[in-house]
C-alpha cells in the first residue's frame, strides 16, 4: 500500500460498505452508479472500513456519506475539503475521502479546493460534476456551459465555466483523473488508482442529473457518441479513439490535432503517447483543454500523476524531527521557561 | 567610563512610564525590555502596548506613533496605569499625541535631535514646544539621543540607518539608570537575539551602556528613583502576556486530557501570537494548521475534533463572523471545540490593534437557529492560562463548542504570573467509546453529552452531520416533535455546565448599596477603582464574571443583595442587556468605547457619583 494505513485482515464485499440507510436520490440519478462503483471497488483497496472516513459538504452528492458504512461527516456547504484536511492532519492513519459536487467544490468551496491541492494533503476528492445545482432545483453552476438556460439564467447563463481538470492541475493536485457515471469499470479503476495515490487525488466524474440537466453529457458519453468523443487515456499507450480506434491525437507543436490512421498519410507512430507521469506541466493542460476545440474528443483516465511528499507527512516529520532534537516536551520546563524570578 | 555618582535615590511606591516614538523606532521592544527587567526586580506591573495598525507609517506622522506603557509598583497593582508619570518622546509627534495623558507635573524626556522643522510640521507644531513655554509645569529633559548614539557608534562601521536603529537602546539605558534597574537582563537578551550578528550585538550593547552612563555623568538629572519589590505571594514568577498564557493553557489542557492539540487558524491581529507560540511547541505534539482562511481554520479544527483531537481555533471578531456557520455545525454535531476571540475594536475591520469588549453578544447569539454554547471570558493576562484549560475541559466534558473571550489589552498586556507546577493542575482524561455493544452516536450521559468515538475504532462506524438528528440514533430526522426535543436538549446540556463551575465571588461586603459587576479584561481597572474608593472610606463591592454563559448558579442571589449594580463595559452595554433579560433586574451602565482599557479613575468617579456622597452607607 502506498498509504501508511494498515491492511485489512479479512476480505470485505460491496455489501459491507452499505450503511443500510434508504438511498434518496432521484430514480435514474448518476449518483447511484457512483455509489455502486465505490462500494464495489472499496473491498479491493484493502483498507479496513473503520479506517475510512467520508466527508461531504452540501448538495445531492454530499448525501453520499450517509450511505457508506464507514465513518462519515456530512458537513456544511463548500467546507468538505477543509474538514477532510483537518481529519488527515490529525490522523495520518485514516483514509480520507471527499464526496462533492460542482457547486460545493468549485463555487462556495473553491478556495479550500485549490489550497488543498496546493498543499498536497493526502485526501481523495470525487467530484460529482452534473453542471447544475440540483438540490436547490436547477440553477446554473460554475461548470455549466455558457448559455445554459436555467431558473436563474432564463435568457442563458453569461458565465464562462470552470474546466475542473485544468483548475486542479493549476492548483497543483498531484493526481488528476476523469471518468463518467456511465463507465462502471473505468470508474472503479479510477477510484482504485486514487486510493493508491499518496497525495491530493482529484477525480472528476461526469454525472447525469436526470431532472435538471438530463443528457448534458450525452454528446460525449452517449452510446452512439462515445467512440468518437471519449478519449480513453492509458499510460504509455498512443491516444486512439473512434470506431475501431482508427483516429488518433497528434501533437503538432503545442497544438493537438486529430489524425486518421487510414488515410495513408499518418501512421501509429505519429500518435501522441500518453505519459501520465510527465514531469512538465504543459501537456497535462493541453489534455485538460483538448475538447475546447470543436471536433476534439474529451479525455478520460489519469491525466497526470506526480509523486511528492504530502502535507500531512510534512507535519508529522517536523514534529518527529523537533522532538528528536529537543526531546519530548516537559510541561514543567515549558511553564518555568523564559525569565523567571523567585519571591520568598 | 564615568564613575557611578552620588545622586540621591528617591524611593517611589509606583511609577507609570510611557515610551513613545515612530512605529519604526522600536518602542514596543524598549517597553517590553523595561517591563521584563522590572518584573525580574520583583515589582508588580501591568503593561499596555498601543501601536498603530500600519507596520511602518510614514516617519514623523501623528498616526504613526507607537506607544508602550508600563506601570510598576512595590504593591499589588492591576492596571497599566491611568496617567503616565514619565513620557519618553522620541519625536514631536510622539510628544503631541501623548502629552494629553501625562500627569500635570510629569517628567518628559525628549530626543531633541528629532525636533527639526520637518518633524515639527508633521506633528502640527507651529513653534518648537521645547523653545516656548508650552511645556511649563512639566519637568523636561532634553537629550540629543540621535547625536549621542551616532557619536558612540562612529567607529562601529555600521551604516547611518543601522546606527539610527540603535537609538531606542540609548533611551532604554537612560531609563534603566533613572529608575535604578540593572542592564544584565537586556544584555543577556541581546546576546541570544544577535548571536549571529556580532556587529549589531556590539552596537546595541554600546548604546545601551552609553544611555545608562549618560544619566550618570550629565548634570541635568537631580535624582534617581527606585521602586522596591512588591510583596507578592511566595513562588516562582514570570512576566506573561495573555496570548502567551492562552497558548500555554492549551498545551497544558492537551497534556491533562491526554489529547493531541490541533490548532486551525488564520493570522489576524491581535490573535496571531497564539498561533505563533503554538507553532513552536512541536515537541509537545502540537499540530498547527495555518489555513487559507478563517473558515478553513475552524472547519479543519472540527475535522480534527471529529478524529479525536483537542481542537481549537484562534481569531478576533471579524474572524468569528466568518466562522459562525461552522460553530453552528459544531453545535449540531456536538463536537468539542474551543474558539478563542481576542477581541479588538469593531465593527468591520474597525481598530485592529486596539482593545474592545463588543463581541459578547456575537459570542452569545451570533449564529443561525438556537445554537447555545458556553461563553467564558478571561479577566487578566495570566487568567487566560486558566480559562484556556477551563474552556477545553468544558468542551470535552459536554461535547460542545466553547467560546473563550479575551481582548487585545490582556492579550498583548503583561503581568507577573506566579507559575503553577504542572502537577497542581488536575487531569481530565478523556474516555473514547470503544465498545460496539449498545453504541448509539446520539445517546446521552448524565450531563447530556453524547459519546465521542475515534474513527478507526472497529464496529463503531457512524455518520454525523449538520442536518437535525434523531435523539439516540443520530439518524437524519425532520420530525417536528424531534426537532423541538433536540433544540431543548441542546439548550439543557449547556445549562448543565452551571453545575460544573465555581460560584460568583464578591470582593467586599456581600450586600449593600453598590456592586460593580464586570467581565473580561476590565477586571484590573475595576479592582483598582474599587480598592481606591474603599481606601477612601467608600463602601462598594466588586464581582467579576468569567463564566458568562451559563452564569454561576448564585449570580441572581449575589445581585439581589445590592441596591444598585454598576456594569462598566467597553461596549454599549452588552452584559447589561444580558443581566437585565436574564434576571429582570435593572443595572447602571458605564460605557466608554475608545479602543483603550478603562482608566480606574473613570470607574472610581462613577462609583462616587452613584453613591452621591453617601459613601455607600
Amino acid at each position: 500500500m502506498a498509504n501508511n494505513i494498515d491492511a485489512v485482515p479479512v476480505k470485505l464485499t460491496a455489501k459491507d460498505f452499505s450503511s443500510g440507510q434508504d438511498v434518496r436520490w432521484c430514480p435514474g440519478c448518476g449518483d447511484y452508479s457512483i455509489l455502486a462503483q465505490v462500494q464495489r471497488s472499496f473491498p479491493e483497496i484493502n483498507i479496513p472500513k473503520e479506517k475510512i472516513v467520508w466527508i461531504s459538504g452540501i448538495g445531492c452528492s454530499s448525501r453520499f456519506t450517509y450511505y457508506m458504512n464507514t465513518y462519515g461527516f456530512h458537513s456544511i456547504h463548500g467546507r468538505a475539503t477543509a474538514i477532510a484536511t483537518g481529519v488527515k492532519i490529525a490522523r495520518a492513519d485514516l483514509s480520507v475521502w471527499v464526496a462533492t459536487g460542482d457547486g460545493d467544490l468549485m463555487s462556495i468551496g473553491g478556495n479550500h479546493f485549490i489550497h488543498t491541492c496546493r498543499k498536497n494533503v493526502d485526501i481523495k476528492i470525487l467530484l460529482f460534476n452534473n453542471e447544475i445545482y440540483g438540490l436547490t432545483k436547477g440553477q446554473y453552476s460554475p461548470t455549466s456551459a455558457k448559455g445554459l438556460v436555467t431558473k436563474t439564467s432564463p435568457y442563458g447563463s453569461v458565465d464562462y465555466p470552470f474546466n475542473p481538470l485544468s483548475l486542479a492541475l493549476g492548483a497543483g493536485a498531484s493526481f488528476v483523473a476523469r471518468t463518467a457515471d456511465t463507465e462502471a469499470k473505468h470508474m472503479q479503476e479510477m477510484i482504485k488508482r486514487a486510493a493508491e495515490h499518496k497525495g491530493t487525488a482529484f477525480v472528476e466524474i461526469f454525472q447525469n442529473c436526470v431532472i435538471f440537466n438530463d443528457g448534458v453529457f450525452d454528446p460525449i458519453t452517449g452510446k452512439e457518441n462515445k467512440a468518437n468523443n471519449m478519449l480513453m487515456l492509458k499510460h504509455g499507450e498512443p491516444m486512439l479513439f473512434g470506431k475501431d480506434n482508427k483516429k488518433g491525437i497528434k501533437l503538432d507543436g503545442l497544438k493537438p490535432v486529430v489524425i486518421n490512421l487510414e488515410d495513408g498519410k499518418n501512421s501509429i507512430n505519429d500518435v501522441w503517447v500518453h505519459d501520465e507521469k510527465d514531469t512538465s506541466h504543459g501537456r497535462a493542460f493541453i489534455l485538460a483543454h483538448l475538447a475546447d476545440e470543436p471536433g476534439m474528443p474529451s479525455p478520460f483516465g489519469v491525466i497526470r500523476q506526480e509523486f511528492k511528499p504530502t502535507y500531512d507527512e510534512g507535519v508529522e516529520r517536523q514534529i518527529a524531527h523537533v522532538t528528536e532534537k529537543k526531546g519530548a516536551g516537559s510541561l514543567e520546563k515549558l511553564l518555568f521557561s523564559g525569565n523567571t524570578w523567585e519571591v520568598n | 567610563m564615568a564613575q557611578e555618582t552620588e545622586k540621591e535615590i528617591l524611593d517611589l511606591k509606583e511609577v507609570t512610564i510611557r515610551f513613545a516614538g515612530d512605529s519604526g523606532d522600536g518602542m514596543q521592544l524598549t517597553g517590553s525590555q523595561f517591563s521584563d527587567t522590572t518584573a525580574l526586580m520583583g515589582n508588580d506591573l501591568g503593561t499596555l502596548p498601543d501601536y498603530p495598525a500600519e507596520i511602518r507609517a510614514p516617519a514623523g506622522t501623528l498616526y504613526g506613533v507607537s506607544g508602550f506603557q508600563v506601570h510598576f509598583s512595590s504593591r499589588n497593582i492591576h492596571t497599566p496605569g491611568d496617567t503616565p508619570d514619565v513620557l519618553v518622546a522620541m519625536n514631536p509627534a510622539a510628544l503631541r499625541k501623548n502629552l494629553v495623558d501625562l500627569k500635570r507635573d510629569g517628567i518628559i524626556i525628549v530626543n531633541t535631535d528629532s525636533f527639526d522643522a520637518k518633524n515639527l510640521k508633521l506633528a502640527n507644531y507651529d513653534k518648537n514646544p521645547l523653545e516656548d513655554d508650552s511645556l511649563a509645569g512639566y519637568k523636561v529633559y532634553s537629550v540629543p539621543i540621535t547625536t549621542l548614539t551616532s557619536t558612540a557608534l562612529k567607529d562601529s562601521g555600521l551604516s547611518i540607518k543601522d546606527i539610527n536603529r540603535c537609538k531606542n537602546f540609548f533611551a532604554l539605558g537612560l531609563m534603566y539608570w533613572l529608575y535604578n534597574r540593572p542592564l544584565e537582563p537586556t544584555l543577556s537578551w541581546l546576546n541570544s537575539k544577535f548571536k549571529d550578528k556580532p556587529e549589531i550585538l556590539k552596537a546595541n550593547e554600546t548604546v545601551l551602556k552609553t544611555g545608562y552612563y549618560f544619566g550618570d555623568t550629565t548634570e541635568i538629572f537631580e535624582n534617581r528613583y527606585t521602586v522596591e519589590p512588591a510583596k507578592l505571594k511566595k513562588g516562582t514568577y514570570r512576566n506573561i502576556s495573555g496570548n502567551e498564557a492562552t497558548a500555554l493553557g492549551f498545551v497544558v489542557a492537551s497534556m491533562k486530557s491526554g489529547l493531541p492539540l490541533f490548532l486551525g487558524s488564520y493570522p489576524i491581529t491581535p490573535a496571531t501570537d497564539i498561533l505563533q507560540y503554538l507553532a513552536s511547541y512541536k515537541n509537545f505534539g502540537v499540530k498547527t494548521f495555518q489555513a487559507e482562511d478563517e473558515i478553513a481554520g475552524i472547519t479543519a479544527a472540527i475535522g480534527a475534533a471529529f478524529s479525536g483531537s483537542l481542537a481549537i481555533t484562534t481569531t478576533s471578531g471579524p474572524g468569528v463572523a466568518l466562522k459562525t456557520e461552522a460553530i453552528g455545525l459544531g453545535v449540531m454535531t456536538e463536537l468539542p471545540l474551543v474558539i478563542i476571540n481576542v477581541q479588538r475594536g469593531g465593527p468591520s475591520t474597525g481598530l485592529p490593534t486596539k482593545t474592545e469588549q463588543a463581541d459578547l453578544l456575537q459570542a452569545m447569539y451570533g449564529r443561525n437557529g438556537e445554537a447555545p454554547i458556553p461563553v467564558l471570558a478571561a479577566a487578566t493576562p495570566s487568567d487566560c492560562f486558566y480559562m484556556a484549560i477551563e474552556a477545553s475541559r468544558i468542551a470535552i466534558k459536554y461535547m460542545t463548542p466553547v467560546m473563550l473571550l479575551t481582548d487585545g489589552y490582556i492579550g498583548n498586556g503583561t503581568e507577573p504570573w506566579r507559575i503553577p507546577h504542572a502537577n497542581e493542575i488536575a487531569d481530565f482524561p478523556v474516555k473514547f467509546v470503544t465498545e460496539a455493544e449498545g453504541f448509539a452516536p446520539y445517546s446521552r450521559d448524565k450531563n447530556l453529552a453524547r459519546p465521542w468515538v475515534r474513527p478507526g475504532t472497529p464496529g463503531l462506524e457512524h455518520r454525523i452531520g449538520g442536518l437535525e438528528k434523531a435523539n439516540i440514533t443520530g439518524n437524519v430526522n425532520y420530525d417536528p416533535s424531534n426537532h423541538d426535543f433536540m433544540v431543548k436538549l441542546r439548550e439543557q446540556k449547556i445549562q448543565n455546565v452551571k453545575n460544573d463551575i465555581p460560584d460568583l465571588t464578591v470582593q467586599g461586603n456581600t450586600e449593600g448599596e453598590l456592586l460593580v459587576l464586570g467581565w473580561g479584561g476590565t477586571y484590573g481597572a475595576i479592582k483598582e477603582a474599587v480598592d481606591k474608593a474603599t481606601s477612601k472610606g467608600i463602601i462598594v463591592s466588586q464581582a467579576h464574571l468569567r463564566y458568562i454563559h451559563p452564569m454561576p448558579k448564585n449570580t441572581k442571589e449575589v445581585l439581589s443583595k445590592f441596591k444598585k449594580i454598576l456594569i462598566p463595559e467597553i461596549n454599549l452595554g452588552q452584559l447589561a442587556k444580558i443581566i437585565r433579560s436574564e434576571f429582570l433586574v435593572d443595572v447602571l451602565q458605564y460605557n466608554l468605547v475608545r479602543g483603550l482599557p478603562f482608566r480606574s479613575s473613570d470607574i472610581e468617579n462613577q462609583i462616587v457619583e452613584i453613591l452621591g456622597g453617601k459613601n455607600g452607607k
